[in-house]
């Protein structure tokens, strides 16, 4: 640990920074459908995603050795390159959590690394054709996907259990889903924390304080699992709701369908050698899933809004990151101007969420939110509101099921 | 640019039959198992509905050991 300047222990907390945001920003793909169909209670639903993300970031020892994927020349990076494309992908994980979209923190990722490699050494840098194929055709093709995936297997599911009790199965598909969604957490826990992980050593290694080609510390594994697990833990409510609530109406045997595709999906690409992002499968798991119901409906406008996000995060992440990288290389006044603005727009973002706060009591209610700052009133009526009416049948119906047993030992 | 169109081929029908395939299998054992409820409730023992949905429920359980599996290595 030692020879660490102050710009890498900048860029390494800032890489943890992004991390955490990926957490939090993450925490929808594996919990919304969970949360939202009442297969678990919110805080349960997040603190088990968190430990599934910090076993996972633990669980391989294959590092991401490129954490570009090729997209751009990694030969002359430089902290400062690191520092201004991790500003660029914090800023725009920040700004879509507070509009409450999910969007791939991988893109994000990727679109600061494209923007401070052009700002640093121009266009040459950047492989416009890997582009193409690691960033735009898997973000059309994973929501097709699994959303098919999806839909298929939801309407498969209704057509088999068409002749049963929907409360009597409910249990069963709840525990269903809760099995998919902990695969996805685990998932989730090995690529993104070693993306994290990947950074830093690369960080570590332009910085010479690692030799090139090595392993990251033990402490850059520990911290990035904690970072992730942190920010999981915390719960992007936002995304959550709009992920479980927005999109579509799910039941049981829907939430189930969706997190199995979403599973599978994910497993398969990463296996396959055909990444998808994890945002892109699982939004779209859950739209297919809701079209898997008879009489069910996918609420477009959010999803427009959705993919519309989903087109702006890379070029939206560039370009900060491209204006970062612009401002660092001034030299080390840069370097804290951007370090400041990042400290700022993190504390105004955060300031703005305040106005109308979700958070594991009103995840589950269904009104948007209102286009104009909510009062004490929207907040108030918000926190009294009764959970869904899934909730409610499970609670009556697990405390209903001891009372036979009792009237008949008396 | 070379897009792997085999990659993304493979990767679009082992999704879409491992979910189908899950799915449905967990279908069945959930509804085989409250089959077996009606039945125990009926008087019968609705063993065979029971066996059916524990091995349903195995495969399953199958499935999700394979998924850690592919996740670790």
């Amino acid at each position: 640990m030692e020879h660490i300047t102050l710009l890498l222990a900048i860029v390494i907390v800032t890489a943890l920074v992004f991390d955490f945001t990926n957490g939090f920003h993450d925490t929808a793909n594996a919990m919304a459908t969970t949360i939202s169909t009442g297969a678990m209670k919110p805080k349960t639903a997040v603190a088990m995603s968190a430990v599934l993300n910090l076993v996972g970031a633990f669980l391989s020892v294959e590092v991401a050795k490129t954490i570009s994927s090729g997209l751009v020349d990694e030969s002359g990076i430089t902290p400062e390159v690191i520092f201004a494309a991790l500003v660029g992908a914090i800023l725009w994980n920040l700004l879509t959590w507070l509009v409450g979209l999910p969007s791939s923190s991988s893109h994000a990722l990727m679109g600061g690394l494209i923007g401070a490699t052009v700002a640093s050494v121009g266009f040459g840098g950047v492989d416009g054709g890997v582009v193409v194929t690691k960033v735009l055709i898997p973000a059309v093709a994973a929501p097709l996907v699994a959303g098919l995936a999806a839909m298929l297997a939801a309407r498969l599911t209704y057509r088999l259990g068409r002749k049963t009790d929907q409360k009597a199965t409910a249990k069963g598909y709840r525990a269903g889903q809760i099995a998919s969604a902990g695969l996805v957490s685990l998932a989730h826990g090995t690529n993104d924390a070693q993306k994290t992980m990947g950074i830093i050593t690369l960080a570590l290694v332009a910085g010479n304080v690692l030799s090139p080609g090595s392993n990251p510390p033990l402490w850059v594994i520990v911290s990035a699992g904690v970072a992730i697990a942190l920010g999981t833990y915390l719960g992007g409510w936002r995304i959550i709701r709009t992920m479980g609530k927005g999109l579509t109406d799910l039941q049981p045997q829907q939430g189930f369908a969706a997190q199995t595709s979403a599973a599978s999906v994910i497993l398969a690409s990463s296996n396959l050698g055909f990444s998808l992002s994890t945002t892109h499968s699982c939004s779209g798991a859950v739209m297919g899933a809701g079209l898997g119901r008879k009489g069910g409906v996918v609420r477009w406008s959010t999803a427009t809004r959705m993919f519309v996000a989903w087109g702006l995060t890379l070029p939206a992440a560039g370009l900060v990151a491209a204006g970062s990288e612009f401002v660092t290389k001034q030299g080390d006044w840069g370097v804290a101007a951007v370090a400041v603005f990042l400290v700022a727009s993190c504390v105004a973002i955060w300031f703005i969420s305040r106005r109308q706060v979700i958070d594991h009591t009103n995840v589950n209610d269904t009104d948007t939110p209102a286009e104009e700052p909510a009062g004490v009133v929207t907040t108030a009526i918000a926190a009294v509101t009764p959970p869904p009416a899934g909730d409610i049948k499970t609670t009556i119906h697990a405390a209903a099921e001891p009372e036979p047993a009792r009237t008949a030992t008396v | 640019m070379k897009i792997d169109w085999a990659a993304l081929g493979s990767v679009f029908g082992v999704s879409l039959v491992a979910t189908v395939a899950l799915v449905g299998l967990f279908t069945l054992g959930v509804v085989s198992l409250t089959k077996q409820e009606a039945a125990t409730q009926a008087g019968g023992s609705g063993s065979l509905a029971r066996t059916g949905a524990y091995a349903c429920f195995a495969l399953c359980a199958a499935a999700v050991s394979y998924g850690i599996y592919l996740i670790v290595t």
